[in-house]
């Protein structure tokens, strides 16, 4: 293997060590939802600062590899993508630390079972597993073919959150004790959409990186 | 406008280039790049007849400049050079002072007016980013320049007899990055007049300074595009393959 190819090589195992890592905060962070879990969700935050360490080391790589290798065509497409993954990866593991402080916030301790399963909470942290999981199959084995998918899913969680005004307005109407903690629990789910965002932005990246097409702010028209 | 149509090269049995059909447009910089052997200097060379000397040459297809073929027999290749000026890898100033080598070109072509020598020569050294350098020692000998002053002095001697074309066979690759930075500098200069075609092996200096680029492998044009797109995605996996360093 030649050097380059090397360098390379250490760049993207290093982004995969940091993208196992926010889907194990992700899983757990559902786990610990799910089962009020805060041993978990401790868990997590500790963690998070495991996740940005990860952030700066990518940077530094990539900044390297670009001064010292001058990088073209797909080498520069990697190094590019792979700046802006990182940042998404980051992203995803601050919302995952947040929604990790939820759980573990004293004012919000019981809520009601039912309502996390009317809220569809589940189905949201499942496709937004399975994206940031096809994601990591498409960047590792350089395939696109899944990304339209993928980016579709995201349409799912979309219409998730959009449904869980309604309910969380109703639970408060039936249950103003609980307002405050509502309100936390609506910028959990935010949160959790703002996960699907990200994980699209990643699989534009890993569209750039691979076909050299530019998705962003195209639509699904360029697919 | 520059035309290869269908063009082939030999030298004798070697198939040098392989059926190439390129356009260049006017006031454009065009790199061509390629491993060694690949015929791109044999290409450059075709646009100012260079080859036709070379034992066992022989071409087919047409090298077209503003749509006439440089090659029937009708055209006067010293004509023809006139018009195409060629920078080669090494300066080669001519054992003569700065002006003089300068004036060459224009005395070759029968002008012998001292004012009109000396106003070309002026206007070919600035052309060539070299007057503010040399202009208190015109009468000096070239070889007291630095490798990348006398490199802009063939730049200037090719421009005096008013090209419209530039040939360049790797201008910078003797050069330190002070003087590359100036030659590249040039270009960019210089394309709003002529027309540039540049034979480099630097990948960053084809794309600094070129529009498009061509890339050359085995005799065959493997692609020619912009610069930016060859650069960020080419088309081909051979191109990809050598400007990332994974040829071979």
């Amino acid at each position: 293997m030649k050097h380059t190819e090397k360098e390379i090589q250490l760049l993207k195992d290093e982004v995969k060590l940091m993208w196992k890592l926010v889907i194990s905060q992700l899983e757990n962070a559902k786990k610990a939802m799910l089962n009020n879990d805060i041993a978990l969700a401790t868990k997590i935050i500790r963690n998070e600062n495991d996740v940005n360490t990860f952030e700066l080391k990518v940077d530094n790589l990539c900044e390297n590899f670009i001064a010292l290798n001058n990088p073209v065509a797909i080498d520069l497409r990697l190094a590019l993508s792979l700046i802006k993954i990182s940042s998404s990866l980051e992203r995803i593991g601050d919302f995952t630390d947040g929604i990790a402080r939820f759980i573990t916030d004293k004012e919000c301790e019981t809520l009601d079972p039912d309502l996390i399963e009317r809220l569809n909470i589940e189905k949201m942290f499942d496709t937004l597993l399975g994206m940031l999981l096809d994601g990591f199959v498409a960047f590792e084995t350089e395939q696109t073919k899944v990304s339209e998918k993928i980016i579709s899913k995201d349409d799912q969680v979309d219409e998730i959150y959009n449904n869980v005004f309604e309910t969380l307005a109703t639970h408060i109407k039936n249950n103003p004790a609980q307002t405050i903690c509502m309100l936390k629990l609506l910028l959990l789910i935010r949160k959790l959409e703002r996960i699907g965002d990200h994980n699209n932005n990643i699989v534009e990246e890993i569209v750039f990186f691979v076909d050299a097409r530019v998705l962003k702010h195209s639509g699904s028209n360029n697919f | 406008m520059i035309e290869a149509k269908n063009v082939n090269f030999y030298y004798h049995t070697f198939h040098a280039l392989k059926d190439i059909n390129m356009q260049i447009e006017d006031n454009s910089v065009t790199a061509l790049i390629g491993p060694s052997g690949c015929g791109k200097s044999t290409f450059l060379r075709l646009f100012n007849r260079m080859n036709d000397e070379i034992d066992g040459a022989k071409l087919t297809g047409e090298c077209l400049i503003n749509n006439e073929n440089i090659y029937h027999k009708s055209v006067q290749v010293d004509l023809l050079r006139k018009n195409v000026g060629m920078v080669f890898q090494k300066p080669n100033p001519f054992p003569k002072s700065i002006l003089e080598n300068v004036a060459y070109g224009l005395r070759v072509n029968g002008i012998n007016n001292k004012q009109l020598i000396e106003e070309k020569v002026k206007e070919s050294l600035t052309a060539a980013a070299l007057w503010n350098e040399v202009k208190d020692k015109l009468h000096k000998s070239a070889f007291e320049l630095s490798g990348g002053q006398q490199q802009r002095l063939c730049i200037a001697r090719a421009l005096a007899v008013s090209p419209s074309i530039l040939l360049m066979d790797e201008p910078a690759s003797a050069l330190d990055p002070i003087s590359t930075a100036k030659i590249e500098e040039l270009i960019f200069e210089l394309k709003q007049r002529y027309t540039i075609i540049i034979v480099t092996h630097n990948m960053q200096q084809a794309a600094r300074v070129s529009d498009k680029t061509g890339f050359f492998m085995y005799g065959e044009l493997v692609e020619h595009s912009e610069t930016k797109k060859m650069f960020l995605a080419p088309d081909k996996t051979e191109t990809q393959n050598y400007i990332t360093g994974r040829f071979g």
